[in-house]
């Protein structure tokens, strides 16, 4: 049993235990390979021509505080990605309304975490919407 | 001036709610206090010295009188009955308890306030040119492009955990009232060709490692400015340090990267964002709708006779406003010996009351601490005058020695290492009681209390920086900073000043200035210019000048 939790529109999930990501080092080795971690300090074009093959890539987000993957989902979603795209780590569950504007598809965060802050408080967060969509909606 | 949308108003009302949910989830250990941290800072909650310490958002520095008097009941109910107004346009609250912010957030709401991003690792409170609107000198208003990036920047999901604060200024007129280039992005409004757009700086700030904004656009047209800002955020939230908080804003990563690289990974990013915002012209169209100019009522273009107190008043405290028959009126908060930038909860009534009555209800706050009647007919003015003297807000002194910025110090921040209001109520009642004030003319003097600079000294004629050596208070002197559009950093003289030394240096200096100039046509900047630090540093440090003094 996974002792991580993977939370998405539908609230909590298990996180499938067979499923493995590789490193970005490991990934020019392993062609067949598609699912791929990223540092949040990642450049991502770094991934090349790999990028057309990979279906999920995973985001660490190693400190509440540290929102550089925010902008790296950004930046893979307008390269083009259109996979899978998870946050994992220390998120809050104010930070999940702000993962899913930025393109990301889903949060993993460790068991502890997951009682300490349940389902209901994540349910609780994700309705919230700012002015972006807004002016982000194309002009009447 | 902008009314709040059904769409504000719900944004607001549900971050109250959050904020609520949020402080309850702290007490019950959901949320552990580093993540609770960065929430109370996005709501504008600083832990201080002595209390938590509230500060609210002024968009730009506009409000209106019952925005005003909302201040003023919510320091009577939950605070001391005072506020104070601070270099970002903002007012602070010193001493509201934890449990009581939540209803004083609702508060603010009920007016379309609130304390949303004033601190914290985000895009803080826009800040813009505090006679936007009315000024002679504009060009356009700067103040809707400022609540555009305002609705943008508002629980951006990109930009809210940042490496390290961000601070846009903007300013619509020639004469650069705003400080924009001691921001991390300054923009100023240009014309070429007929079309309107912005000059943009990127990489300013004051603070410990003080450094002028670099210009990475010297034309971007009005149709990119959120896209562009975008890009900025986008490449700085990427490539910012984080592993050092001192090294971590912008103006570093553009000092150690340098300006040629930031300006393409900014334009690579830009070609990416500029077709992301189709709604923003439209919201551009609707908010500048909002702040149409009043309905002026025509009057005499002559300012009215009157005593003599007032003739010394409307020589300071008026600037031009672009029709001849109003003027533009700066309420000084810097009565000397007051502490600068506070004012009571009558005096927000008072304010409130005038704006009424004869300023079609419009108030700014000025990051000299002041505040601003933007347009008053010419005809009104004694009343207003006497209105204010009444209400203990009549100081002649506008620009002059005695308008003082000053941080709160060591008597209420927990940062501070030295007092900078009782230096700051010092010398303003020193030059009163000389009555030198208006001699001295335009000389702008500004008062930190540590190194992370609030007081804006850098960019004073005479900036003083307080610090503490080996556990006692030593004030350092710059001489020469510039916050306008020939902005300059100021340029320390020498070793500091211990407290009792700090107020006789100041006065060797005016009295050097004094001796020095050509005329009284020439300020103490212009004076300074021409001189250098030499003549002054004479005046400082050697025995004669000290003897004389003593």
């Amino acid at each position: 049993m996974s002792d991580r939790v993977l939370i998405t529109d539908a609230g909590f999930g298990p996180v499938d235990p067979a499923e493995r990501y590789l490193g970005l080092a490991d990934l020019v080795a392993a062609p067949g390979a598609q699912r791929v971690d990223l540092g949040p300090e990642t450049d991502p074009a770094a991934l090349g021509p790999d990028l057309a093959r990979i279906q999920a890539i995973r985001i660490a987000f190693p400190a509440v505080s540290d929102g550089r993957g925010f902008t790296l989902a950004r930046t893979l979603r307008r390269m083009g990605f259109t996979g899978r795209l998870r946050a994992a780590g220390q998120l809050i569950p104010e930070q999940y309304p702000m993962t899913r504007a930025c393109g990301f598809d889903e949060v993993e965060i460790d068991a502890d975490r997951a009682r300490r802050q349940p389902e209901a408080d994540w349910r609780a967060a994700a309705r919230r919407q700012g002015y972006l969509a807004r002016l982000r909606r194309p002009a009447a | 001036m902008y009314a709040y949308s059904d769409f504000d108003e719900s944004f607001v009302r549900d971050r109250v709610r959050q904020f609520r949910d949020q402080v309850e989830r702290r007490i019950d250990g959901r949320l552990s206090e580093d993540e609770f941290k960065p929430l109370r800072l996005m709501n504008g909650l600083y832990l201080q010295l002595h209390a938590y310490m509230l500060r609210v958002a002024i968009p730009y520095g506009t409000l209106d009188a019952r925005q005003m008097r909302q201040l003023a009941a919510i320091s009577e109910r939950w605070d001391r009955g005072y506020g104070h107004f601070t270099t970002r346009q903002n007012i602070q609250f010193n001493w509201p308890k934890l449990c009581d912010v939540p209803d004083m957030l609702d508060a603010l709401a009920d007016v379309g306030m609130h304390a949303i991003q004033t601190s914290g690792n985000c895009v803080r409170n826009v800040t813009s040119d505090h006679f936007a609107g009315a000024a002679a000198d504009e060009i356009a208003d700067p103040r809707p492009y400022a609540e555009l990036l305002r609705q943008w920047s508002s629980d951006h999901p990109e930009f809210q955990y940042l490496p390290r604060k961000f601070k846009i200024a903007i300013t619509g007129a020639t004469a650069d009232r705003a400080v924009t280039r001691a921001h991390d992005i300054g923009l100023r409004v240009v014309a070429r060709d007929g079309a309107v757009g912005f000059e943009v700086s990127v990489g300013g700030g004051l603070g410990r490692t003080p450094m002028i904004g670099r210009i990475i656009r010297d034309f971007l047209p009005e149709a990119d400015l959120v896209p562009y800002v975008e890009a900025v955020l986008g490449v700085y939230n990427q490539l910012g340090r984080r592993d050092n908080k001192y090294k971590a804003r912008i103006k570093i990563a553009v000092h150690e990267m340098g300006l040629d690289t930031i300006r393409e990974l900014v334009e690579a990013r830009f070609a990416e964002t500029r077709s992301e915002f189709p709604g923003a012209e439209a919201a551009l169209a609707e908010i500048r709708a909002a702040f149409r100019a009043p309905d002026f009522r025509a009057g005499g273009t002559a300012i009215p006779s009157g005593s003599p107190a007032f003739r010394a008043w409307a020589d300071t405290n008026l600037a031009p406003h672009r029709r001849e028959d109003h003027a533009i009126v700066t309420v000084s908060l810097k009565t000397p010996g007051q502490q600068p930038g506070d004012a009571s909860a009558g005096q927000m009534r008072a304010i409130a009351d005038l704006a009424e009555t004869f300023g079609y209800d419009e108030i700014r706050i000025s990051h000299r601490q002041n505040v601003i009647l933007p347009h008053v007919r010419k005809d009104d003015l004694p009343a207003v005058f006497e209105a204010l003297a009444a209400a203990g807000l009549a100081a002649a002194n506008a620009g002059l020695i005695s308008d003082i910025i000053a941080c709160p110090g060591m008597d209420y921040c927990a940062l501070a290492t030295a007092r900078s209001i009782p230096v700051a109520q010092e010398i303003a009642v020193l030059f009163e009681t000389l009555d030198l004030a208006h001699e001295v003319g335009p000389l702008r003097l500004n008062v930190s209390g540590c190194i992370n600079a609030c007081g804006h000294h850098h960019v004073a004629d005479i900036g003083i920086l307080g610090l503490e050596r080996a556990g006692v208070e030593t004030y350092q002197i710059t001489l020469g900073g510039d916050p306008t559009e020939r902005i300059a950093i100021g340029e320390r003289t020498g070793p500091g000043f211990a407290a009792d030394e700090i107020v006789g240096a100041v006065e060797r200096i005016v009295t050097a200035y004094l001796e020095l100039r050509d005329s009284a046509d020439e300020t103490f900047a212009d004076a300074y210019r021409r001189l250098g630090l030499a003549p002054f540093q004479k005046a400082l440090y050697s025995e004669e000048s000290r003897e004389n003094a003593a």
